[in-house]
């Protein structure tokens, strides 16, 4: 131990916590100000954290046209039917200080004569100005056949197809091989378990480019360039974060009740089966969704085995592909990542409860 | 507790199997029987085409005329120091690396701890909605962005004109193409923030409780209290963002279309590695790239590691 001087400037008496110190106002309001101002705080951080999205949604809805008028909303210059004749519309200030919107029937150079949609039987209204001025009047004008485009354009639904199937597969192969690793690392006295499991993790850090290209030349020596099985074989064989997540999920589960089981004459398989899968749905749906989002994302692996293939591409690179081929159509991309985005979210809402739960589990022990 | 503290945690438990009877060797066997799937796959995918991949480098193979392959000695181990795209390649990233590591250290702290405030409502909503865009496929994320960042139809130049700013053309400008690949990747910080979000959580109340008797305020507990004690979740997060950006190449391939345009400014790494073996499919110099991509991990990560031991709290270290 060191030998402690006197710190004369620490006080020796202690404060009560809750002395107010803003004079006047109460400790219920003064948190109720601080609570209001974090989280205006955090709304406001929100809105800019999901602004890019709204940027998608509206993008997508609007004709390039749309997107040049400077308005947020698509909007379109305003007409009506009158007389058998399409009328733009414009706001037009009266002299009286209104503001009206009134159907051009004749524009003139110092004075054009108008018309009133609403009261069409009232005449003709002399404006005197130049109606170049004027400001049409904008309705909103939603362009919904984007989406009808970009889901033929992209062929929407062959990549669904093509990266549903990916992920189906991968998922399938990814729960089976790592929950029965992680079985066999968190209950068997496996020899050399700990150096096992070390290099199990380790495998997380190494760059899968060491590997990927004696892999893809062993893969196009099996004919299997240009299929998906390289994208849904290596899933069978376990990987790094969903062995250890599982493993420590079933660490959790008392012993107690696979000894129980097996003292009733149940084979290490019939307990997994029986004992310690039915308590582990919540960390397989975890490892099932975050499969799916590595599927939905995986864009390197696809792009240098389909490359000959645009048929069996999945989502990712097909989306590409066509953001390359159509980069001046701005409403297609955007409606077709909106596209690509709605399933993934979708599951998320649905699953998020167990998802986030599994994912805190595989990173950080509570 | 993280998924690298298996490494510290190694010495505390023995090795050996020490009772050899018969009960345990059926069990081992078992233990064998279900962990075959991950070790049979260690050999196929990693062990088997690691050591190929070594003996690549060594030689000038092609995989769309394997029987030509030829042992060309330390020839690929020279070109490394007359490659300019690979400069071009290491600049970028290196670049690249010194904006986005302190990004991926104080976003997820900054989000977390806000999140954690004590005076925040609605947590729950929150975490939900900032997590959720962890969800968005980084392609349909990049379009986004890509829109977003447009010089002149873009929203974010547009904000900034409301305050006379004139925004630059990020995407064509290598400067600020970095920052704009920032943004980009900022919506993936979901699993990030939600871990130092746990560990945060897990710090005691009494300590806030102590450090208020003491008077200090709210960025003084931060500083003092919770950061020294989620430092192994702040190591955590730089292990995984140093090795995702060592991968990095989806965001700057599509930006680019590929070319690492503006200017070789986003010419990174794996673009060149990808160019290198599979458009130009000249692969043992691919694999070389690959091995001297894994070198540069490995005394990347044996460094981190090896200064956990002056940063990162461990509670069962403490003497």
């Amino acid at each position: 131990m060191t030998t402690t001087t006197p710190d004369t400037t620490t006080p020796t008496t202690l404060q009560p916590v809750s002395t107010p110190k803003h004079h006047g106002m109460s400790k219920r309001k003064r948190d109720g100000l601080t609570a209001l101002a974090v989280t205006g705080l955090a709304l406001l951080m929100l809105f800019f954290w999901l602004v890019p999205l709204a940027y998608m949604f509206l993008t997508s809805v609007k004709t390039l046209e749309q997107m040049q008028n400077g308005r947020i909303l698509p909007s379109s210059p305003a007409t009506v039917e009158y007389q058998g004749e399409q009328l733009e519309l414009f706001s037009v200030p009266m002299p009286d200080g209104d503001v009206r919107e009134l159907a051009m029937l004749k524009p003139g150079r110092n004075s054009s004569i108008f018309i009133d949609p609403d009261n069409p039987g009232a005449g003709e209204i002399e404006w005197e100005g130049k109606w170049r001025q004027l400001q049409p009047a904008y309705e909103i004008d939603f362009q919904w056949g984007n989406y009808v485009e970009a889901f033929t354009e992209v062929e929407f639904p062959r990549l669904l197809r093509n990266t549903a199937a990916i992920a189906l597969f991968g998922i399938i192969g990814t729960l089976m091989s790592c929950v029965l690793v992680a079985y066999g690392f968190s209950r068997f006295p496996i020899p050399y378990k700990n150096v096992l499991f070390l290099i199990l993790i380790a495998t997380i850090i190494l760059p899968r480019q060491v590997t990927l290209i004696p892999t893809y030349a062993i893969f196009a020596r099996l004919g299997w360039v240009g299929t998906w099985l390289p994208l849904i074989v290596p899933h069978f064989f376990a990987n790094a974060y969903n062995v250890f997540l599982l493993r420590q999920y079933f660490l959790t589960i008392p012993r107690e009740m696979d000894e129980a089981a097996m003292i009733d004459g149940a084979s290490p398989m019939r307990v997994l089966w029986s004992v310690i899968l039915p308590q582990s749905w919540p960390v397989i749906i975890a490892v099932a969704v975050s499969h799916l989002i590595f599927a939905w994302n995986d864009y390197f692996e696809p792009l240098i085995y389909l490359r000959s293939k645009p048929d069996l591409v999945p989502i990712s690179v097909g989306i590409q592909e066509f953001n390359f081929l159509y980069g001046t159509r701005p409403e297609l991309l955007q409606a077709t990542s909106m596209l690509a985005l709605l399933i993934p979210v979708i599951i998320f809402f649905l699953a998020q409860r167990y998802f986030m739960q599994g994912v805190v589990f595989s990173g950080v022990e509570k | 507790m993280t998924v690298f503290d298996e490494f510290r945690g190694y010495k505390r438990a023995s090795d050996k199997p020490n009772e050899r009877g018969p009960l345990t060797r059926h069990l081992a066997r078992w233990g064998l029987l279900f962990i075959s799937p991950w070790i049979i796959g260690f050999f196929l995918f990693t062990l088997i085409p690691m050591v190929l991949s070594l003996l690549m480098t060594f030689t000038n193979f092609n995989v769309t005329e394997p029987g030509a392959i030829e042992f060309i000695g330390l020839e690929n181990y020279k070109r490394l120091f007359n490659d300019a795209d690979l400069r071009a390649a290491i600049s970028a990233t290196g670049k690249f690396f010194a904006l986005a590591i302190p990004v991926a250290i104080i976003q997820p702290i900054v989000m977390a701890a806000m999140l954690n405030a004590a005076a925040l409502k609605g947590k729950r909503f929150f975490t939900t909605l900032f997590y959720m865009t962890y969800m968005i496929p980084i392609v349909s994320a990049i379009l986004v962005w890509q829109g977003m960042l447009n010089a002149e139809t873009g929203w974010i130049n547009r904000f900034l004109d409301i305050f006379g700013v004139s925004g630059p053309d990020w995407l064509n400008s290598t400067t600020w193409v970095y920052p704009a690949l920032i943004l980009i990747g900022l919506w993936g910080v979901g699993n990030a923030m939600l871990f130092t979000l746990i560990g945060m959580q897990g710090v005691p109340t009494e300590l806030y409780e102590a450090a208020r008797v003491d008077g200090a305020g709210y960025l003084r507990q931060q500083l003092n209290i919770t950061l020294p004690l989620i430092t192994p979740i702040i190591f955590y997060n730089l292990i995984l963002a140093v090795i995702g950006l060592m991968q990095y190449f989806t965001v700057p391939y599509i930006v680019s279309r590929g070319t690492g345009q503006p200017g070789n400014a986003t010419l990174f790494y794996n673009i060149h590695f990808y160019r290198t073996a599979f458009r130009f499919q000249n692969m043992g110099y691919g694999a070389t790239l690959a091995w001297l991509l894994f070198a540069v991990a490995m005394v990347v990560t044996i460094f981190l590691f090896w200064s956990a031991k002056y940063w990162v709290y461990s509670p069962g270290n403490r003497e």
